[in-house]
């Protein structure tokens, strides 16, 4: 089990000193373009979030609401102002995400090869405490976690507009199943965020190291 | 195994920074006339959203359609007051009211709206809180009813008047869609005052608050009239 993981550490690691040896000084763990998208990202995401909860509420789906208190808004048509607002940064700034990753090489550097096998061996060795973090490189359960979000992201997005325009964008809401069930898609697709949000945040409040680099870019560590 | 080092005031302050970020748009439109920094990014976010929405918007577009077994029964009351609050218009005195860029702008009694070629749809109403209704409703199509009267079609709104002090109004392109109708019959049975006798705008490509009920009077302008939730923060397209 170590060496099948170690082998793909060793893969994913090999690509950068080779560039590096071209460009003279090391890579950042995280480049400008991903700490500029994250960070707004994350400002959408938070405001996407808030607002929605609230307009939730004023048709609940479910046989709960989310407190007054953690939703964004006040009430229901400034809520749905925020949400509409925002809705273009997080598509927007997801959209030259997708570009990025894939031209860049992001993606394929990154999350490749994609194993639920893998992750859930990963998990078992972390949840051991054998899981060694090696910075700039991400474990299967990382890769299968961001690949995971990026889907539930995009799916949000679509069933957002179908809900939206269930008349004039009426392929997404076909495609969904129709109005009803693309509420219940676009819900799911907000636990799923917010999920990932939950676990992102626990991380990095157990592993503080890993937070500048996502703010000044940081080195990644040379292939061991 | 590395000791954990929770450098626990740097958390504290970035949870409390994002807890500002968040209580800064905690509410907003309070006061519609004094509109602060956030509701002046909101207002222009929403004259973006009208734009893109229009543009978006094609008269060719129909709204989906559904059976008679799909219709929702009972039908859902909603409006600004209890459904016992809703006022009654006398259907023998009532006068449609006439204004703005139309030629002939005598006022249309319910008889002689009755009396025009009638279209009957079962369509979709999505509320603005999330939820729907199908229905039936038949009555005069209101792009047929404007070229009647001689309305200028190149004017950019149609604004509605209602008996329960409610307005509201739209673009011409949505006033011109094939389905939208200025709805005399609800289930083949004339409109209840709750659901807007003796006539509504029925748009099935708007949400429901920008289908105005017991209306008693129709503009043809230039000049943006805005409406009841419109002017209080709701978004004056809201097309679906």
């Amino acid at each position: 089990m170590q060496n099948s993981f170690g082998q793909a550490g060793g893969a994913q690691a090999q690509t950068p000193p080779m560039r590096q040896a071209r460009s003279g000084p090391r890579r950042a763990i995280h480049p400008w373009p991903l700490r500029v998208m994250h960070w707004l990202n994350a400002l959408a995401i938070v405001m996407m979030i808030g607002s929605g909860w609230q307009i939730y509420d004023a048709s609940p789906l479910f046989g709960f609401t989310f407190p007054h208190e953690i939703t964004i808004g006040g009430w229901l048509g400034a809520a749905i102002a925020w949400h509409l607002a925002f809705m273009w940064l997080l598509a927007g700034n997801g959209l030259f995400y997708l570009l990025w990753g894939f031209a860049s090489g992001h993606f394929r550097r990154k999350f490749w090869p994609l194993s639920v096998a893998q992750a859930l061996r990963e998990t078992g060795a972390a949840l051991r405490l054998q899981l060694p973090h090696r910075r700039g490189v991400y474990n299967a359960v990382q890769r299968l976690l961001y690949a995971g979000v990026i889907v539930a992201a995009a799916l949000a997005v679509i069933s957002g507009l179908a809900i939206w325009k269930p008349v004039q964008l009426w392929f997404f809401t076909d495609l969904l199943g129709g109005y009803f069930v693309a509420r219940y898609v676009h819900f799911f697709a907000m636990v799923a965020i917010t999920g990932f949000l939950a676990i992102h945040l626990l991380l990095v409040a157990l592993v503080p190291k890993v937070l500048p680099p996502m703010i000044f870019g940081g080195k990644a560590e040379e292939d061991r | 195994m590395k000791k954990l080092d929770l450098p626990r005031r740097k958390l504290l302050g970035r949870a409390l920074a994002l807890g500002a970020i968040t209580a800064l748009p905690a509410c907003n439109y309070d006061d519609p006339a004094n509109p602060d920094l956030a509701d002046k990014f909101l207002l222009a976010m929403s004259r973006w959203n009208d734009r893109v929405q229009a543009a978006l918007f094609s008269r060719h577009t129909l709204a989906p359609t559904f059976s008679a077994a799909q219709i929702t029964e009972p039908p859902r009351f909603n409006a600004f007051y209890d459904i016992s609050q809703a006022p009654v218009v006398d259907p023998a005195s009532y006068q449609l009211e006439l204004s703005g860029q139309i030629q002939e702008k005598a006022p249309w009694s319910l008889a002689q709206l009755r009396a025009l070629p009638q279209e009957s749809q079962i369509t979709r109403l999505v509320c603005v809180e999330g939820w729907r209704v199908i229905g039936q409703w038949a009555g005069v199509p209101l792009g047929s009813f404007l070229k009647r009267i001689g309305a200028d079609t190149t004017c950019r709104y149609v604004s509605f008047k209602c008996a329960d002090g409610y307005y509201s109004s739209i673009d011409m392109e949505s006033a011109l869609h094939p389905q939208t109708l200025m709805a005399l019959d609800f289930l083949n049975a004339p409109l209840t005052p709750a659901f807007g006798a003796p006539m509504r705008i029925r748009i099935p490509t708007k949400l429901g608050f920008k289908n105005p009920k017991l209306v008693i009077s129709m503009n043809v302008g230039n000049v943006y009239t805005g409406g009841y939730w419109e002017d209080q923060g709701y978004n004056w397209f809201s097309g679906s």
